[in-house]
């Protein structure tokens, strides 16, 4: 039987054991009532009640069994789960029936019962966490049993290339000096390259922006600017990926050709310019809401001290907001270095070890998404970089995150 | 005498350099705003001048002749002129018709077939330039001479005509770009989407619902909320491997399947449906959860049936906005596979999938030129799909926000 098959069965089970439940349960409930027994919950509880002591117990051996199937520890026909979990649920439903009792405080175990269904939810986050952080460093230690730690961070040359020919088992084919070279540096370079470049679009424009819309800006204006800044951030990463190869990257080439410069066709000025726009946004309303957050009396000070309203932007509002503003950077940076689709589309994927922005460079994402879309086996080293290259990319977005987030609530008690 | 006075203050070269320097600071600030706005503008006109065309298509006007070559290669029901002008996948489906119902075999017909692509090109972007003897003809789309003169015949009898391109919208990815339509790439959207709300909503919904209204203020409770945060700021891209990792190397889902690309974005769009349900709960105030407690309501009873209802329109909001962003989410489902050649639509959740913006992603790396308006074209639907999610969102919060 398939999953799907014996899924179904179950719930053609189940469902209808439920409402049984449910129905008699709430009619012992109605009929002790009528007694003249005052009961200590509403009846509906107690057909609740029922209907999760019949449901639990079943879901339960059905989860543990799919599990344990999963992991290969036994290997249970479906068959065999199936007429378990019914059995259970068939004996849960018996004995929630024969529970139900006037002074059963169904409405309290249903109340602690949804408390630790809502914490199970909450604890899925957790577990993503967890699961990211184990994926990650699990198949990147497999990698890094085959690269040393130390090459992959210092090497400065990067051609996995020939490491897939000896994964097909091809390796005599593979040149003098054969197998892939790992040292990660070059993609390294040009990821900070282009996230220096966007941030240098981004910051300028973002910050001024949010100067303008808290300090200068009438509350009508900034009704309108403030919206329409923030369609940027809306826009899907792929477009800004066409609009950088198709539109930017060709004038880019162009202004140069005029002041006669070659520029490569795959130059990394034109991803990290768009990569630029797109961050503007997070710059802008981040630092909005900080600027905002400043109390009025800072800036009545300044100005009762005779400062026009730049001085005062300039030597009393900026410096209070320095930490949230310093945070907008650091999440603007974060985000940056795990952008993928603009670099994939319009930057080069040869490794390049330059300061000219002009040439092209390859960076970690365009690595990642190039090693796990080509024909390789899942086991080649060049498909298992991809994690270790995700693994660095994880922890220095993760600190810069934590920084990021200590700064703002440092900065919110100071004000608050 | 006092004005005269402050008058000459103003003159104090100082205090004019000041007041330029305020001036200068303003214009600076202006300056970013409108290079920002510039930039939206440039960007819109950009996309819009390059995909509008896509949306139009010439077709010509041919006679297929159902006769018995073919019957085994569908090019051969036009003639050899025809050949050269309609498309080659106009004719594909002639065999499987002549085999469904033989009667065919000797009449004809007359239909109108999309036009090969690059005589596509040429009608929309070449013809106009030559015929202006523009400098630019070097770049524009060119034909060989025979059946440029052939093509500029056709227009003359008008058996070429413009039409509205309806087979943008009703077919999936085409290797002949005057076929290719997002079809296909709009169900696996929907597909994805659909797993993606299945899974992020409740367990969204329900964490926000502990967070708020049932933890206790301990470790725990603080461990889960830092880790919400945290999880919103990792690049997508991870989420991808996590995917591949999890989804499909443990689980054992299919590889490019819409189930794996949904739950790596239902994963990916969680901590944001969280964030946004927190804090449409809190909005609720405080007298309403007491009212309910003084009534002897058990707290989930009064989460159910106060809270909830008061703060759900903001929790929607919260999650149409978690979705739009999911639905253009492109580097997490390409590393789940997402980025298969899928010609016809999926029919199930396990079969292989592509979402529209995947569309875009592999329409931008083909070479041709004819793809190149496809590519903005898909993205003006994307665009156009976003913006609508986006003011429903807002229109929603508009219309049911309640204000306490």
């Amino acid at each position: 039987m398939s999953v799907g098959q014996t899924t179904l069965l179950l719930l053609a089970g189940l469902i209808p054991l439920g409402y049984a439940g449910f129905f008699l349960g709430r009619r012992k409930a109605l009929n002790t009532q009528a007694e003249g027994i005052r009961l200590h919950s509403r009846p509906q509880q107690y057909g609740w009640y029922s209907v999760v002591s019949m449901a639990v117990p079943a879901m339960a051996v059905a989860f543990i069994a799919s599990l344990l199937n999963l992991l290969g520890w036994i290997a249970l026909p479906s068959e065999l789960v199936l007429i378990m979990t019914l059995v259970t649920a068939a004996a849960g439903f018996g004995f929630g029936l024969r529970a139900i009792q006037p002074s059963l405080r169904a409405r309290i175990k249903l109340d602690n019962l949804m408390r630790w269904l809502l914490l199970g939810a909450a604890l899925i986050s957790i577990m993503t966490t967890v699961a990211i952080v184990l994926s990650v460093i699990f198949e990147a230690m497999r990698f890094f049993r085959e690269v040393s730690v130390w090459e992959f961070i210092t090497g400065t040359t990067w051609s996995p290339g020939d490491s897939f020919l000896e994964a097909a088992g091809r390796g005599d084919e593979v040149g003098e000096g054969g197998g892939g070279v790992f040292g990660s540096v070059p993609l390294f370079a040009g990821t900070f390259m282009v996230t220096a470049i966007a941030m240098a679009v981004s910051l300028p424009i973002g910050l001024l922006s949010a100067i303008f819309m808290s300090e200068y800006a009438s509350q009508r204006i900034r009704g309108i600017v403030k919206p329409l800044i923030e369609i940027l951030a809306g826009i899907p990463t792929v477009v800004y990926g066409f609009f950088a190869a198709v539109t930017v990257t060709p004038i880019i080439v162009d202004i140069a050709g005029f002041f006669g410069l070659d520029a490569s066709y795959s130059n990394i000025l034109s991803p990290g310019i768009v990569m630029g726009i797109m961050i503007i946004p997070f710059i802008s309303s981040l630092s909005d809401d900080v600027i905002n957050s400043i109390p009025q009396s800072l800036r009545e000070g300044a100005f009762a001290l005779g400062t026009t309203r730049s001085e005062t932007i300039r030597s009393v509002v900026v410096p209070a907001a320095l930490p949230g503003v310093i945070s907008a950077f650091l999440l603007g940076v974060s985000r940056a270095l795990g952008e993928t689709m603009i670099v994939v589309m319009a930057a080069g994927v040869r490794p390049n070890l330059t300061w000219n922005p002009l040439e092209d460079m390859t960076t970690v994402t365009v690595n990642i998404v190039y090693s796990l879309t080509g024909d390789q086996s899942f086991d080649s080293p060049q498909t298992l970089s991809a994690f270790a290259l995700g693994l660095v990319l994880f922890i220095v977005t993760l600190t810069l995150n934590v920084i990021s987030t200590v700064m703002v609530r440092r900065f919110k008690q100071q004000y608050d | 005498m006092s004005t005269r006075k402050l008058t000459g203050s103003a003159n104090n070269p100082q205090i004019r350099r000041r007041y330029r320097a305020e001036k200068r600071f303003k214009a600076y600030c202006i300056g970013a705003v409108s290079i920002a706005f510039a930039i939206i503008i440039a960007f819109f006109t950009d996309i819009i001048s390059q995909g509008y065309t896509a949306f139009w298509q010439y077709q010509v006007q041919v006679t297929i002749d159902y006769n018995d070559r073919a019957e085994r290669l569908g090019q051969f029901a036009l003639d050899r002129d025809m050949r050269e002008v309609a498309s080659r996948g106009a004719t594909r489906s002639i065999p499987r018709a002549i085999d469904r119902n033989p009667d065919l075999l000797g009449t004809t017909e007359e239909r109108w077939v999309p036009v090969k692509a690059e005589i596509d090109q040429y009608l929309k972007h070449g013809r106009d330039i030559l015929e202006a003897k523009h400098e630019e003809v070097a770049a524009a789309p060119e034909l060989p001479d025979k059946l440029r003169k052939k093509v500029d015949a056709l227009i003359d009898e008008g058996r070429i005509e413009s039409a509205f391109n309806t087979r943008f919208f009703t077919t999936g990815d085409s290797k002949l770009p005057e076929l290719a339509g997002i079809f296909s790439a709009a169900v696996g959207t929907l597909y994805v989407l659909g797993i993606t709300l299945l899974c992020a909503f409740p367990i969204g919904v329900m964490s926000a619902i502990y967070l708020e209204e049932f933890a206790p203020d301990n470790k725990l409770t603080q461990t889960i909320e830092v880790n919400i945060n945290n999880l919103a700021a990792v690049p997508s891209i991870i989420f991808g491997l996590l995917g591949l990792a999890l989804f499909i190397n443990f689980f054992g889902v299919p590889r490019s399947s819409a189930l794996a690309g949904g739950l790596t974005l239902g994963l990916m769009t969680l901590p944001i449906i969280i964030i946004s349900t927190r804090a449409a709960l809190r909005a609720v105030p405080d007298p309403i959860r007491q009212g309910a407690f003084a009534m002897g309501c058990s707290r989930w009873q009064v989460v159910r049936d106060h809270v909830l209802p008061s703060s759900l329109p903001g929790i929607l909001t919260g999650t149409i906005i978690g979705l739009a962003q999911a639905m253009g989410e492109t580097a997490p489902l390409i590393i789940v596979g997402m980025i298969a050649y899928i010609p016809e639509a999926p029919s199930g959740v396990f079969e292989a999938a592509t979402v529209l913006p995947a569309q875009v992603f592999t329409w931008a790396s083909e070479p041709e030129q004819a793809y190149v308006e496809k590519t903005a074209a898909g993205i003006m639907v994307l665009l156009a799909v976003l913006l609508t999610l986006n003011a429903t969102a807002v229109f929603l919060r508009r219309k049911f926000e309640r204000r306490w």
